[in-house]
């Protein structure tokens, strides 16, 4: 299935700006940094899916570690058939399936439930090992935050995977430099992260996470080095596409609300 | 009990392809047997709990029975937010197993001293969580987590009791077993520290007092009826489990009591009262240092039936 991802990442944005919104919930910021690396991966025919039957073990599995960014992977699911879109309107309500955090419970189409940093590619490590033993192609793509890379589960996964020579397994950095409160290089410093990867024996390969043609050409090099898992360090902006919400900390957790709703919606419909 | 599991394991491997075992490079010498027969059921996962745990997570959802295996704390403790949120939110059929329940490694210091771990197993939503009491139990015991469905603690001691099986018996998770008959009051214990119960249940006998023991090696789902029926026919509830009297074989007890109405002549929790053990020795030494032997147990259940009186 393959859809104008461009169009898809524009959808996804304004959903996940409204259902924060309605919901007076977090983290808009880190919707926003990871809508083109969705579109692209579900839109651009990357991951094999089938929206009908979202069992089908066949499929590529994908995880959102950053479990935070949760609307966005909603919204995409939402928009790419898993389930109807008015059901977005029910992130965040009382008595809702669609939690804050990303959960699979009633929700198809969701892998893995996330939320406490530093657990998702620890189970995609575990996937990608038994799809690898079944032999059938299937790949695992975990998307984590820059900020979650602090988390020491993250490294024990990167250790294992690389021993194990997990070549199906993918893991995308969305490395937009600000955590919750503070840029990444003021909390706790990454770099040099592309070589900590390589040191790991990863194969690496950095991209502009905004960019559609180069993330298309990205993903469709996999795996970067032969008998390796590979990892995407996605070079993003925390607040992709609304101008006042970008590169700033505030909108880790601040909602858009009255005229700061209007200006983003307005500024997400443009093509 | 750590033989009787992975000989039980190998052979339900042998039938099983699904099973695998991931350990988190423990068990020196214990798996090479396993190893040679079943090499592509088994994986060290490095000292990396927390990874052990999400891994065989992900193994599990792909269709594996995943045993996830280390000692003491750190294949609970170390890694508990996986086991919550990874397999048991997921009902996952991961299958976590500690060698070295309560004071196995007593010498070893507080970081081996597993002694909170059934309490704060029993509390997370859907996991059962078994202590079998000797080497039958516990061999059956590995074979009834490999068969119910989702995520399940085994928890194996050093130390076994005798566990009274005559090879007839179905070992049944959730259900208590009766191995001595008793009128005058009735232990209810988990775990290998059954030895200890064995040893003041004869002592108490030749005092005149007959003790009813009940293995509760299920302690999640808890048997309610046994332990009603051990109320009301026995009048005196005892439970002794080498392990914080908070929150685990006694508080279950307690609460099933209470959530009955039921209300025994007298009722005693038997197990670690307060603090860590900055003390070590081996798991005898400081059994008798916290009153957690036969005869201080038997001492205390007599203590309990005289104020009774």
């Amino acid at each position: 299935m393959t859809m104008d991802t461009r169009a898809l990442a524009r959808r996804v944005r304004r959903h996940s700006v409204c259902m924060t919104s309605r919901g007076g919930s977090s983290h808009v910021g880190a919707a926003l940094s990871i809508a083109d690396i969705l579109a692209v991966l579900y839109g651009g025919g990357i991951l094999r899916f089938d929206r009908g039957r979202p069992s089908w073990p066949g499929r590529d599995r994908f995880i959102l570690s950053k479990g935070h960014a949760g609307a966005a992977v909603y919204a995409t699911l939402a928009e790419c058939g898993f389930f109807g879109l008015e059901r977005l309107d029910q992130h965040y309500q009382n008595g809702s399936d669609l939690s804050g955090h990303v959960s699979h419970k009633g929700m198809p189409g969701v892998e893995l439930s996330t939320g406490s940093l530093g657990h998702g590619l620890g189970v995609g490590v575990g996937m990608a090992l038994a799809l690898r033993r079944k032999g059938e192609g299937q790949r695992v793509f975990v998307l984590l935050s820059d900020g979650e890379c602090d988390e020491g589960s993250n490294w024990e996964a990167i250790m294992f995977a690389a021993h194990h020579r997990l070549d199906n397994l993918v893991a995308v950095v969305d490395y937009n430099k600000l955590q919750s409160l503070a840029p990444v290089a003021e909390t706790l410093e990454l770099e040099p992260f592309a070589s900590k990867w390589r040191a790991f024996n990863w194969g690496v390969c950095e991209v502009d996470g905004h960019d559609h043609s180069a993330l298309t050409e990205v993903f469709g090099r996999l795996p970067f080095v032969e008998q390796r898992p590979s990892v995407v360090i996605a070079h993003t902006t925390k607040g992709k596409g609304v101008t006042f919400m970008e590169n700033t900390v505030l909108w880790h957790y601040r909602t858009a609300r009255g005229r700061e709703l209007e200006a983003a919606l307005q500024e997400l419909d443009l093509p | 009990m750590r033989d009787a599991f992975i000989k039980r394991l190998a052979l339900l491997a042998e039938r099983e392809p699904r099973v695998i075992l991931i350990t988190g490079d423990l068990g020196f010498g214990v798996f090479d047997e396993y190893r040679r027969q079943r090499a592509g059921q088994f994986l060290n996962a490095g000292v990396a709990e927390q990874n052990m745990t999400m891994l065989a997570t992900g193994m599990a959802l792909e269709g594996y029975v995943a045993f996830t295996y280390s000692i003491g704390n750190f294949p609970t403790l170390r890694c508990l937010e996986m086991i919550r949120n990874d397999a048991a939110y997921h009902d996952a059929n991961v299958k976590i197993v500690s060698i070295g329940g309560g004071f196995s490694y007593g010498a070893l210091g507080i970081s081996h001293h597993a002694t909170e771990d059934l309490a704060i197993m029993r509390s997370l939503p859907g996991l059962t969580v078994v202590s079998p009491g000797g080497l039958w139990e516990a061999s059956e015991a590995t074979e009834a987590i490999a068969r119910q469905p989702g995520t399940c603690y085994l928890r194996l001691d050093k130390d076994h009791g005798p566990d009274g099986a005559d090879g007839h018996e179905a070992f049944i998770l959730g259900k208590a077993r009766l191995l001595r008959e008793g009128t005058d009051c009735t232990v209810v214990v988990t775990g290998g520290i059954l030895r200890e119960v064995v040893t003041a249940a004869d002592t108490l006998a030749r005092e005149g007092i007959q003790t009813r023991i009940l293995s509760m090696h299920t302690l999640k789902p808890i048997d309610s009826a046994a332990i009603l029926a051990a109320a009301r026919e026995t009048g005196a509830v005892v439970t002794v489990e080498e392990h914080t009297i908070h929150g685990g074989l006694g508080g279950a007890v307690a609460e099933v009591l209470l959530d009955h109405g039921a209300r025994p002549k007298a009722f005693l929790r038997i197990g670690l009262e307060s603090g860590f053990s900055s003390i070590v020795g081996s798991q005898d030494y400081l059994r008798r240092r916290y009153g957690l032997d036969g005869l201080s147990i038997a001492a205390r259940v007599r203590s309990l039936l005289s104020r009774e009186h």
